[in-house]
């Protein structure tokens, strides 16, 4: 027993070493003084100065603040998207269909990027000289791709939390008179709620991250930050990128832990709550 | 219960293998409510749209010549204005090419061997992973668990950098492995293949143990203790219980890393070599360099082609996991 407890810790700890250590190290050199980014300057280092170069940068700002603007909207209609199809294909039962569309929410989650990138990109083109819409490229179609294949993940974070509820209070609403919208409204959505924020914090962080799809789809003067992380670290490492990065992990890693206690005294409360009405009966 | 409860909050990827169960308001939905076929049109005719619209114009261009005008290729389909007929002209031309230039073939073959040898680096670290996570307390397990969705949720194009600065000739790794006196030169270690297995591992490592997870937590431990009170020594009732039973986990991870990574493109643009491309950037080139759209079409094709039946292997395993979960 003792000898299999010394094994699992040694896979694990190796296994987050693994994960964790080019992360960390990409923050401890954000604060190097040199350029270059792999030898400590301990005699002028830590440093904030490449944080300070960073937001002097316009290129970077502009493209972050335009990444921001599409990943919000990417999350917005992935969710509304995302989460009728969950429930489609979660409540609705058998419909002539219904494979189609189950079919067409999985295969986004593993098809390569260069090929959605590529046929939305030849979609436009082919739109564009039909309907003359949508005119050029740039937020509008980075936005629709995006929505596309964020979409397939909210749907499955929906339909998984559906399935963990079964339907009888859905039921007993109809069975009152309740119309189906009011049902939707008033009784499906508080219960997924969690799993329609986690959508959308899925599909937001999916869209700030893309780099190949945007790369497809975009117009001339609409870079998000992802491309231009891209095409600056092709030509190497360089330090206000690890500052970058820094400030990205902090966010993120501060945002999902807060998400994931906040959801876990949520579902908690929910429990008492049913706990009570149960005792109340 | 436990396990589909937490599936939508903290770990949307394995949320992959949990799914729907039987639907019974769906009666009471499809006799009583007209308003279903609308609500059932927005995801579906949005999909039609910017999902299978675009594969079926890839298809077309890649039946199609290379023009120069705008858009760079010429019409499939032309409106003969004397015989008054519409003329379809399909041009296997870049299929042809693509199956004699001695590049394609091997770039293809390249990126599965990539694929194919990253996949199995990650079963290898990421089984013991999930396996240790699984046989944790269920207290630990939630935290191990968001420890392998964070970084998932951190920019993906930051953490392939970040191994730049690790693998460089001055990087991290070479100046630890000679400070500690292994070797005396730094070692090449950026820009090779061996630096793309380990971006695509690194990436893709959360991709294989969630499925792993999902599956080895579900299995019946009394199992095991019966095999040993049999006799059986772990390692054995490991490889005739737990290996078995895992499989689906195996092949679902595995399809799960292998198939996105035949396409990946940033991670051989940022460490591979340049002497071997992988085909996502021949791909990208065809289109952004050469300006060939029709090339570049087929070369979408051929690789869904060669995709689509892990594809529908992926499909039909996920449906299987449900299948079993009701």
């Amino acid at each position: 027993m003792t000898s299999r407890g010394w094994f699992r810790y040694s896979a694990l700890a190796a296994g987050f070493a693994f994960l964790y250590v080019p992360i960390l190290s990409m923050i401890f050199f954000s604060f190097n003084n040199s350029r270059l980014v792999t030898v400590w300057d301990s005699a002028n280092s830590p440093t904030l100065k490449w944080y300070g170069e960073l937001f002097q940068n316009d290129q970077i700002l502009r493209a972050a603040w335009l990444s921001i603007q599409i990943a919000a909207m990417t999350a917005t209609g992935a969710v509304i998207l995302g989460t009728v199809a969950g429930l489609v294909l979660a409540r609705f039962g058998p419909f002539r269909g219904r494979a189609v569309l189950s079919a067409m929410t999985t295969a986004p989650l593993v098809m390569p990027e260069v090929i959605t990138g590529l046929s939305l990109l030849l979609l436009f083109v082919a739109m564009e000289q039909l309907i003359g819409w949508p005119q050029g490229r740039g937020m509008l179609t980075i936005t629709i791709a995006h929505i596309t294949f964020a979409m397939a993940y909210v749907t499955v974070v929906v339909q998984s939390r559906l399935a963990g509820f079964d339907d009888s209070l859905e039921e007993a609403a109809l069975d009152l008179g309740a119309k189906p919208a009011k049902v939707f409204f008033r009784i499906t959505l508080p219960l997924i709620l969690p799993a329609v924020i986690s959508g959308w914090l899925l599909a937001f962080t999916l869209s700030w991250d893309d780099v190949v799809i945007s790369q497809f789809v975009a117009g001339p003067g609409s870079s998000t930050l992802p491309m231009v992380i891209f095409s600056k670290v092709r030509l190497g490492v360089s330090p206000d990128i690890n500052a970058l990065a820094t400030i990205m992990v902090l966010i993120v890693a501060t945002g999902v832990v807060l998400s994931a206690l906040y959801l876990k005294r949520q579902e908690a409360r929910r429990v008492r709550e049913e706990q009570l009405a149960r005792a109340g009966d | 219960m436990a396990n589909s409860l937490t599936a939508g909050r903290l770990n949307p990827l394995y949320v992959l293998l949990l799914r729907y169960g039987p639907p019974r308001w769906s009666n009471y939905i499809r006799e009583h409510w007209l308003g279903q076929r609308l609500v059932i049109g927005i995801p579906f005719v949005w999909l039609l749209l910017f999902f299978v619209a675009p594969f079926l114009i890839v298809l077309k261009i890649s039946f199609s010549e290379v023009q120069l005008a705008m858009p760079p290729y010429a019409p499939l389909f032309e409106w003969a204005a004397e015989t008054k007929r519409l003329v379809a002209t399909f041009n296997l031309d870049n299929y042809l090419f693509l199956l004699t230039d001695d590049l394609y073939v091997r770039t293809f073959s390249y990126s599965v061997k990539v694929a194919a040898i990253s996949t199995l680096f990650c079963l290898l670290i990421g089984y013991p992973m999930a396996y240790a996570i699984a046989r944790s307390s269920p207290t630990m397990r939630s935290v191990w668990l968001m420890l392998i969705i964070l970084p998932f949720w951190t920019s993906f194009l930051l953490r392939v950098y970040a191994w730049v600065g690790l693998l460089k000739t001055d990087g991290l790794i070479n100046q630890a492995l000679m400070g500690v006196g292994l070797i005396n030169e730094p070692l090449t270690l950026l820009y090779t293949d061996f630096a793309v297995y380990i971006g695509i591992v690194y990436s893709y490592l959360p991709f294989m143990i969630l499925p792993l997870y999902a599956n080895l937590e579900k299995h019946d431990l009394t199992l095991l203790e019966a095999a040993a009170d049999l006799g059986a020594k772990p390692i054995k009732a490991f490889l005739t219980i737990t290996l078995p039973l895992s499989i689906p986990g195996i092949v679902a991870g595995s399809l799960l890393v292998f198939i996105p990574a035949v396409g990946e493109y940033v991670i051989p643009s940022l460490l591979g070599s340049s002497d071997q491309l992988m085909i996502g950037r021949v791909l990208s080139d065809e289109f952004f360099s050469n300006r060939d759209w029709p090339v570049a079409s087929s070369v979408a094709i051929a690789i869904l082609l060669l995709l689509v039946l892990p594809i529908v292997l992926f499909q039909r395993f996920q449906n299987r996991e449900l299948a079993g979960q009701k």
